[in-house]
């Protein structure tokens, strides 16, 4: 996927402070506020302290979910974009068939295979059963990581590629140069002109992987979006719980778009 | 029961009755007709989303960046939860509320309706970008000759933006596509939803989620091929290098 179509499906910046207020935002602003006010004041919300803990927790297993498949996604990214740059063509297949794959079906579809399929293979295998992985086998979040690590990798390994590929050969040629040896022009000069390039990218993925996790609630992993569900299969109320979800994932992204402008402006670039 | 022949019972996909080969066709068609349907809305409110962004008024732009920053931000299945029921509940009360009692909203319209919502965000998106990639000398040269707004559109602005905005659009629709797979969660019996009850009933899941990916995959493959053709056919005449 191409920049431009990242930054069209996740936001990724936020209004600025200056040039935010204009006299026709304050008629807005006024409406909206009257608006939020009816849903505050007309709507149910008596059900929020009861949830508040759960809630709380859910938030906290989404965000959790968010950073270690991100993370690990990120490292499997690595691999998966190098050697479709540099590599012996059976690795390089191997990498653009995985892609093209995983990015050619959908997450949820991908999800249950992992979860239905495999979770009713493995206890036909004896040696399994009596594994020390058994116990965690058993459980649903196992299955939400690996299959949203596998789809983190397959689409940051496909920015990663153009990345890696985008890296002017003379820089690693000059590295190459000064007598430094493969590894050390990779890990001094390659990888990082490549997460420089990749990170504005890298903001959107995330944004779309925070997107992504409410689907592991269908397997039964008790993230915010499988509390909210809980709340509305318990208390028969449609509509409050679904904006306080919505809202939640909201401020989630403020939050990483945030962040992510703060990784931007600590890496020093060439301005004019 | 674990030997190897008894693992895959190709049976099983079989298009008539006792095999669900047949079902997964019928769910694939629906998938298609959804994701054609979703795209086809999200590309008309898309292209209102850009015009309005880039050249309606201050309100008008305001309203269009709330739409566009909440879809952007909030989960797709978290928004197809929203608007499949208040789409449905709004529609219902206002036929109530006219005399008309209670009306029978179909799935796929409510599916065509929520994917097209999302979409048209996206594809807001996509074509501001690709329409502020057309020189303004072109444009203001057709103003230059007096042509109104809708011929300025129709004859310069889109036909110049297509060839920038066709790898957007393109990645859009198979999006579009995968979306749909959501809407098994709200029961709607699409690919996804029909693969997990054909998987259930008769415990292969291994074997149908496959034929479900496959299926899903061949959707990817053959847009490819036609994306290719249609990417070749709007940028003849442009320098290679661009992309």
């Amino acid at each position: 996927m191409s920049d431009p179509t990242v930054a069209a499906m996740a936001l990724t910046e936020l209004p600025t402070r200056q040039s935010f207020f204009k006299p026709h935002r304050i008629v807005l602003m006024a409406i909206a506020a009257v608006l939020v006010f009816c849903i505050v004041w007309f709507m149910r919300w008596d059900w929020v302290p009861k949830y508040s803990g759960r809630l709380v927790y859910g938030v906290g297993v989404t965000l959790m979910l968010l950073f270690v498949t991100s993370i690990l996604g990120f490292l499997l990214a690595v691999p998966i974009g190098l050697v479709q740059v540099t590599g012996p063509w059976p690795l390089k297949m191997l990498a653009k068939v995985f892609c093209t794959v995983v990015r050619g079906t959908p997450l949820l579809l991908q999800l249950w295979l992992l979860y239905y399929g495999l979770g009713s293979l493995f206890p036909q295998f004896p040696e399994i059963r009596n594994s020390f992985l058994w116990p965690y086998l058993r459980e649903a979040w196992p299955y939400g990581v690996a299959a949203l690590t596998i789809s983190f990798a397959a689409y940051e390994g496909e920015v990663m590629r153009g990345a890696f590929a985008g890296v002017p050969p003379g820089e690693l040629e000059a590295a190459r140069a000064y007598g430094m040896s493969p590894f050390t022009v990779f890990r001094r000069i390659w990888l990082p002109r490549a997460i420089h390039r990749a990170l504005p990218t890298l903001n959107g993925e995330t944004v779309l992987q925070l997107k992504a996790t409410p689907l592991v609630a269908t397997i039964t992993v008790i993230d915010v979006y499988a509390v909210v569900s809980k709340v509305r299969q318990e208390t028969y109320i449609t509509y409050e719980p679904l904006l306080l979800l919505a809202l939640i994932y909201l401020c989630l992204t403020a939050l990483l778009v945030v962040g992510f402008r703060y990784f931007e402006s600590r890496i020093p670039t060439r301005g004019a | 029961m674990a030997d190897a022949g008894s693992l895959i019972n190709w049976s099983l996909l079989a298009l008539d009755p006792p095999g669900w080969g047949g079902v997964l066709l019928g769910g694939l068609w629906q998938s298609v007709q959804i994701a054609i349907g979703g795209y086809a809305l999200g590309l008309v409110l898309g292209t209102g989303g850009a015009m309005g962004k880039l050249y309606g008024g201050p309100v008008t732009k305001d309203l269009l960046e709330v739409y566009t920053t909440l879809v952007r931000a909030v989960p797709e299945l978290v928004l197809i939860l929203i608007l499949y029921y208040a789409g449905t509940d709004v529609l219902n009360r206002l036929s109530s509320a006219a005399g008309w009692g209670p009306v029978d909203i179909s799935g796929l319209a409510a599916g065509i309706f929520v994917i097209g919502v999302v979409q048209g965000a996206y594809s807001t998106e996509v074509l501001r970008g690709a329409i502020k990639a057309v020189p303004a000398g072109q444009i203001e040269a057709a103003r230059a000759y007096g042509m109104s707004p809708l011929q300025i559109m129709r004859r310069i602005t889109l036909p110049a933006m297509l060839p920038h905005a066709i790898p957007g659009l393109s990645n859009l629709w198979l999006i579009a596509t995968k979306d749909t797979a959501l809407l098994a969660v709200v029961g709607f019996s699409e690919l996804t939803l029909v693969t997990r009850q054909a998987a259930g009933s008769t415990k292969a899941y291994l074997l149908f989620f496959c034929a479900a990916g496959a299926l899903y995959l061949m959707i990817t493959l053959v847009s490819n091929v036609l994306i290719g053709f249609i990417e070749r056919h709007y940028r003849r005449g442009m320098p290679e290098t661009v992309r």
